[in-house]
């Protein structure tokens, strides 16, 4: 295939796909091509120059480094591989991952990690807005400020923020968690502040330990989740929506 | 002798009507709105305000049950590495596992394959009743992405990206908490027996240079292999229809306000959105404005039932028809034979629809375990499967009539309107007239 013979390798031995040279298609085609137990562990995009949905669907383990920015969608549904964008990342970066990890040392847009399943998605910069939206599963972590109406209908996962929330965080969420370090500008229906409980602390801790966080206490974070008042509809809540 | 006034007949309003007073005293007394499955229920210009007008003197018939009338189609050919052939031009349209029982989605699979053509999953995700029989499976793409998944994408044969539909242009979906069973619980990663209110807003993209983004992720993901629909409520069909063939749709499906849901708000499903009739001309014009007729291919949906209905949207220029409402009739659906289980719950067989509380008594709407062995898949499945054959060979029988060789040769020179509404909305000439409304200027 075209894209096997085009990819060249450099001395670490990681397969280099240069999107000036190679398109898209190319690439994500590669990609899927991998097969369990592969020895093609180790990639690396050059230009991704805002590409929209560099490295979607992956779903074996490898690392893929991208080397620059990216646009919408990278890493979406992503199930295992371990993607570092070397740069910022568009709209719905790691949407609807299932597992595996991504991490953007720049700053993400909207929709980071929406309805995401599983995995671990490190913003290192800053989010935008709607971060964690409807998020099932997925955790997040934000070395920087998230954007307002953060974790929308979150069902499930975890959401840490090192920086300050915007407005609406969590409006009606579900059963996900949140933990900010910063102030959070206002909550959104339904969302409350919670006791932080030891298994609470211990939670925060891994996960701040799988994003390589250091320097940092559990116990200068506030906990938000769910008051479950709008489990079941009752028409004396109708003003909260 | 003293004189009596005659006294006047006892009238009643129609402006507030038997319904609508009992909706007034629902109301007051329970302080909510009034939810409900199904699609528009008032009357609607709809295909029955059309005729054919057969062959003639200027036109020849082709024999009945001898000469060939082509039903296949072809969906997604504009982009796709495989596109979807049916045998018939009638698809099942999306239901959620969650709003229909497993037997009954298995039901759909069974009856779906027999007649050659395609089922689609729903707000719920991909369930193994409905993967493992469906020859062909639609997997919807939703706002809520319950169950979304990689795996699952690739082993659909084709993706919608609904953004709408007919019953509720605007808004999401609903599942109450009676119906959230462990399973539905787990599959939509929700807790049991919460009211799940599904989004009505894509989480990750908004307007059409958003979705035709959205698409190109989907099709990287799946290797360019399915075809990408897009459904639309029937709001705007000529700009909705124009805009998802811009954003890179392989099909577009528009639903008309006869379409059914699971579950809405009454004043949504009766006062949002177009009829069904409505919609296929502006549709079809937006296809031909960007030469994108028959490349594009348009599904069309809401109140379809016969055969003639068939004939008539393809006639207007639609690719295929998907029908719901009328595909769970023929699983057993509202069945006479649970009237008295109907009366029991305040309707009559005909009338329920209150399939968001769970408690169907034809086990088709219902997560309840009991009820649900009332569906027996196998023979629920040829039901379907007769039905769907029926419809076929009566849209065949009127198309042979009108000398089409296949039905997508039907054209709405073939067709004429009872109504100046329907004259208009069709756009076609009123019986007895060479009128068409609105068309040159009058």
């Amino acid at each position: 295939m075209a894209a096997t013979s085009k990819a060249t390798r450099d001395q670490s031995h990681a397969r280099v796909f240069d999107l000036d040279v190679m398109s898209l298609r190319e690439l994500n085609q590669a990609l899927h091509n991998l097969t369990p137990g592969s020895n093609e562990t180790a990639w690396e995009v050059l230009n991704p120059k805002g590409n929209h949905s560099v490295a979607v669907g992956v779903d074996q383990p490898v690392t893929i480094d991208v080397r620059g920015s990216v646009g919408y969608y990278c890493g979406g549904m992503n199930d295992g591989a371990t993607i570092t964008v070397h740069g910022s990342a568009g709209p719905g970066v790691g949407e609807n991952m299932m597992s595996g990890s991504i991490i953007i040392k720049g700053d993400a847009s909207q929709y980071a990690g929406a309805t995401g399943k599983g995995g671990l998605l490190v913003i290192e910069g800053n989010a935008s807005s709607r971060c964690g939206i409807s998020m099932k599963g997925i955790d997040i972590v934000v070395r920087g400020n998230i954007g307002h109406m953060s974790a929308f209908m979150a069902q499930s996962g975890n959401l840490v923020v090192l920086g300050d929330a915007g407005d609406a965080l969590g409006d009606s969420i579900y059963e996900a968690r949140l933990f900010v370090r910063g102030k959070v500008d206002s909550l959104g229906a339904d969302c409350i502040a919670k006791e932080m409980r030891p298994e609470h602390l211990e939670l925060l801790q891994g996960l701040l330990d799988r994003a390589g966080v250091t320097g940092i206490k559990p116990t200068e974070f506030k906990r938000y989740g769910s008051a479950r008042t709008l489990y079941n509809f009752n028409i004396d809540n109708a003003d909260a929506y | 002798m003293t004189y009596k006034n005659p006294p006047t007949t006892p009238r009643k309003s129609a402006t507030f009507d038997d319904y609508t007073l009992s909706e007034i005293r629902r109301a007051a007394a329970t302080g909510i709105y009034d939810i409900r499955g199904g699609g528009a229920k008032r009357k609607l210009p709809h295909f029955d305000d059309l005729l054919f007008l057969g062959a003639s003197i200027s036109r020849y018939p082709l024999e009945g049950y001898r000469e060939r009338c082509d039903t296949s189609v072809v969906l997604g050919s504009r982009h796709a590495k495989k596109p979807i052939e049916l045998k018939i031009p009638i698809t099942i349209a999306g239901m959620s596992f969650g709003s229909l029982s497993g037997p009954a989605k298995e039901a759909l699979g069974r009856g779906a394959t027999l007649a050659g053509t395609s089922t689609t999953t729903g707000d719920g995700g991909m369930t193994e009743e409905e993967r493992g029989h469906s020859k062909t499976l639609v997997y919807q793409y939703l706002p809520s992405r319950y169950g979304m998944n990689p795996r699952d994408l690739r082993r659909a044969d084709a993706i919608e990206v609904v953004v709408g539909q007919g019953a509720k242009p605007g808004g999401g979906g609903m599942l109450l908490g009676q119906k959230i069973s462990d399973r539905v619980a787990e599959m939509r990663t929700l807790p049991k027996g919460i009211d799940q209110r599904s989004a009505s807003r894509h989480p990750d993209w908004t307007g059409p240079d958003d979705l035709e983004i959205k698409i190109l992720e989907l099709r990287e993901i799946t290797d360019w292999e399915k075809p990408i629909y897009v459904k639309v409520g029937g709001a705007r069909p000529y700009y909705d229809t124009a805009l998802a063939v811009k954003a890179g749709a392989d099909v577009v499906v528009v639903d008309g306000m006869q379409g059914g849901t699971a579950a809405t708000q009454e004043v949504f499903i009766e006062n949002v959105g177009q009829p069904t009739l409505a919609c296929i001309r502006p549709a079809v014009q937006a296809l031909q404005d960007l030469g994108m007729h028959r490349k594009v291919q348009l599904i069309v949906s809401g109140g379809i039932r016969n055969g003639a209905d068939v004939a008539k949207a393809l006639a207007l220029g639609v690719d295929a028809v998907s029908i719901g409402t009328a595909a769970l009739v023929a699983l057993g659906d509202n069945d006479p034979r649970w009237e008295a289980e109907y009366n029991e719950l305040g309707t009559t067989a005909g009338a329920y629809d209150d399939w968001h509380e769970g408690r169907d008594p034809a086990g088709i709407t219902t997560q309840d375990p009991e009820l649900m062995k009332r569906i027996d898949p196998v023979a629920a499945g040829r039901r379907l499967a007769n039905y769907l054959k029926v419809m076929t060979l009566e849209a065949q029988t009127i198309a042979r009539a009108c000398g089409k060789n296949s039905l997508h040769n039907l054209e709405p020179e073939d067709l004429v309107a009872l109504t100046i509404e329907a004259a208009a909305m069709a756009g076609v000439p009123l019986a007895g007239t060479n009128w068409i409304p609105g068309k040159n200027g009058f």
